[in-house]
């Protein structure tokens, strides 16, 4: 039985490298259909896959494109999975919940949506609130749905102060300690960060989800 | 006479009808979102339906307005010179813009520009002889913020008489744009009659007008200020991955700037400009240096003269981060192929990192690049036959043909003598010895002693004072 198991996992986990997203719902329909163990479905078979989709993208052999799709094809399988999983396991599922937004003056968005879809696919709960956000309204958000992390992205030295907007308000709010700031986009620097007084950021979307896992304790 | 004009080519005249024509099904079919709401009246008034703020123009109505844009735009200088003409295979340099760092010359650290930097940019830029236009390259951060735009005009007036390429940041600065190019004409009347200006608009890709750049569209329609179209689909992100599914949706969202244009006021001066990318499928960053962006903005320019436009396009960029060996050849492809393309406005010298930071000593090293394209494409010329029978008849070995008739008379046009700047310049083509004995220098050296130079030099036409103080009037006023 585990080895039969064990072959569905892999095959699992091979749909999503192989960014075969029929192949992987399919599977996920089975797992259901066969009343397989389901976290076990997802953390083993799908959350495996995007493991190697990230690590092949470290190796430099993949590229945005199957990187996004790799993050597509785990999100759209574990979504058929997710409803039935019991509320317990659910719970266990979700790594953390994280609220996304591209800083307000600006509309630059794309790298912003690839963090967002892999963190999703690596487990995280995202509230993407799109593009040209006020600070003050991003902090209402993350405050509304408790979230663990809140990740501001800015591609504009000129809009990039807004960043900064962001700690400053959580600490006159007095909740400064709720939640990790994480930013991106391109003039951030690790010393912008310090200056910001804000938890972290990174290179790319893999190592944004090194960064979030790491923030939260999960890694 | 020229024998033939240098030219590349990648899209042939069946391929352009094609492009055109699905650039025109997308327009109506899928429409464009307007985000302004003065171009929402004027597309109503025309009947153009909508959902929301998506509009399906339709081929009559750009068949009908396309004849209104003129083929050829003419600029002056601040001093009403004509120096510039966009039209046919005509080809000038101007600033890549908008940096949003400077490469410090002293240091060579990239930082934050200040008003400082932007003036000793403006008066080198003066200077160089291969650039026939300025343009707004550098935002600098010692200003409010609402005086980011507008203010580096009127720096740039100020520090250079070169025409300009610009661009709001807000709807308000236009007027003040305006008044300052107005000013420096004497009267609106004179400034359509000379353009000094042209603005920058760039839709968002894909198939979006904003609110901000659709109003600098309708206000220097109404102004008589010509208006660069700059689509930036972004191949594989924003836009089809291919490239030629790149230039059709550049010509369709360039294409609604024109109906947006011509609706405002007919014959409006527009130019078909472009800042296409493919996407970086590993750093999701956008190469302005990438072989495939100079391919998607040779076939823009082929479609702009397909239209009988005037064109433009980014190029002579280069995505290295110091001016190095790839901002060399990056920029030296860029500037060569655009130069081929035959594109009427090139932007991009001096500029390195995706657009992002302006560097003195590439904008120099450019400055070379562009003399000797220009060479290039005035081509090989035939002055007299037989070519080298009768000149070679005078042959003499004591003096070879250094110092024959033909050759004193036609060296300095034959052949591009490079900027010489107080015995500096970019290209050395000394022996070995005396390169040693002049201080063994890299090209990258050489053109910061020749910035250094350059900055310290009077501008070639100061600006009137009674003007200067007119329009520090301007601005002071906006300052408050």
């Amino acid at each position: 039985m585990v080895l039969i198991m064990d072959s569905i996992y892999e095959e699992m986990a091979a749909s999503v490298v192989e960014l075969d997203m029929e192949k992987a719902k399919s599977l996920a329909q089975k797992a259901l259909d066969e009343q397989l163990p389901l976290l076990e479905a997802i953390e083993k078979g799908f959350g495996e896959g995007i493991k190697r989709v990230g690590n092949l993208w470290d190796a430099g052999e993949f590229f945005l494109p199957e990187l996004m799709r790799g993050a597509q094809v785990m999100q759209e399988a574990v979504d058929i999975i997710t409803p039935h999983l019991e509320e317990g396991s659910r719970a266990r599922e979700t790594k953390g919940k994280v609220v996304m937004a591209t800083i307000e003056g600006d509309i630059h968005t794309i790298g912003k949506t690839i963090v967002a879809t892999m963190l999703k696919a690596n487990g995280f709960e995202v509230i993407d609130l799109g593009a040209d956000v006020k600070a003050e309204d991003i902090i209402a958000e993350a405050v509304k749905h408790r979230a663990d992390l809140i990740g501001v992205s800015a591609l504009l030295t000129t809009t990039m102060i807004g960043q900064k907007k962001i700690i400053e308000l959580l600490e006159q709010q007095g909740i400064r300690d709720k939640f990790k700031v994480i930013l991106g986009g391109a003039p951030v620097t690790s010393k912008w960060v310090e200056e910001c007084k804000a938890d972290g950021y990174a290179e790319n979307a893999v190592a944004a989800v090194t960064k979030a896992k790491q923030l939260l304790g999960l890694s | 006479m020229t024998i033939m004009r240098p030219k590349i080519e990648l899209l042939t005249n069946e391929y352009k009808e094609k492009i055109f024509h699905e650039a025109k099904t997308i327009l109506q079919i899928q429409g464009v979102v307007i985000e302004n709401s003065e171009a929402r009246d004027l597309l109503q008034e025309e009947g153009v339906e909508n959902e929301g703020p998506r509009y399906f123009i339709p081929d009559d109505l750009i068949e009908k307005l396309r004849v209104y844009a003129p083929s050829e735009i003419k600029l002056f200088d601040r001093e009403g010179k004509e120096v510039i003409q966009l039209t046919q295979d005509n080809i000038h340099f101007d600033p890549g813009s908008a940096a949003i760092f400077i490469q410090d010359l002293n240091s060579g650290v990239i930082r934050e520009a200040l008003s400082s930097d932007y003036i000793k940019f403006s008066r080198i830029v003066d200077h160089l002889p291969y650039l026939e236009a300025h343009s707004t390259a550098i935002v600098y951060t010692d200003v409010p913020n609402d005086a980011q735009d507008w203010h580096r005009l009127y720096l740039a007036l100020l520090n250079c008489s070169k025409p300009i390429i610009t661009g709001t940041f807000r709807t308000e600065s236009f007027a003040i744009m305006r008044d300052l190019l107005e000013l420096t004409r004497t009267s609106s009347d004179k400034l359509v009659e000379k353009p000094l200006a042209i603005f920058d608009a760039c839709p968002s890709p894909p198939l979006m007008w904003s609110n901000l750049t659709t109003q600098s569209v309708i206000d220097a329609a109404r102004s008589g200020i010509p208006s660069e179209f700059v689509s930036m689909p972004l191949a594989g992100s924003t836009a089809p991955i291919t490239l030629v599914g790149c230039v059709t949706q550049h010509t369709a969202e360039s294409l609604a700037g024109l109906v947006i244009a011509q609706l405002a006021k007919k014959n409006s001066p527009i130019i078909w400009g472009g800042s296409p990318a493919v996407f970086d499928m590993k750093n999701g960053t956008t190469p302005m240096g990438a072989i495939e962006t100079m391919m998607i903005n040779i076939a823009d320019v082929q479609m702009g003269k397909f239209l009988k436009l005037p064109t433009h396009a980014y190029m002579t960029l280069s995505d290295s981060k110091v001016p190095d060996a790839q901002a060399g050849f990056e920029g030296g492809m860029g500037a060569l192929l655009a130069g081929l393309a035959g594109t009427n406005m090139i932007s991009g010298p001096g500029m390195l990192d995706f657009e992002s930071t302006q560097s003195l000593e590439k904008l120099i090293i450019d400055n070379e690049i562009a003399g000797m394209v220009k060479r290039l494409i005035q081509g090989i010329v035939s002055y007299d036959e037989p070519f080298a029978q009768n000149i070679l008849k005078d042959y003499d070995p004591s003096v070879s043909l250094l110092s024959h008739p033909t050759t004193l008379q036609l060296f300095k046009k034959e052949l591009y003598l490079p900027f010489n700047v107080d015995n500096y310049q970019i290209i050395n083509r000394e022996t070995r010895d005396q390169w040693k004995t002049s201080g063994e220098t890299s090209a990258r050296q050489r053109a910061r002693e020749i910035a250094v130079k350059l900055s310290e030099r009077p501008v070639r036409e100061p600006i009137d004072d009674n003007l200067r103080k007119e329009l520090d009037n301007i601005a002071n006023n906006h300052l408050k």
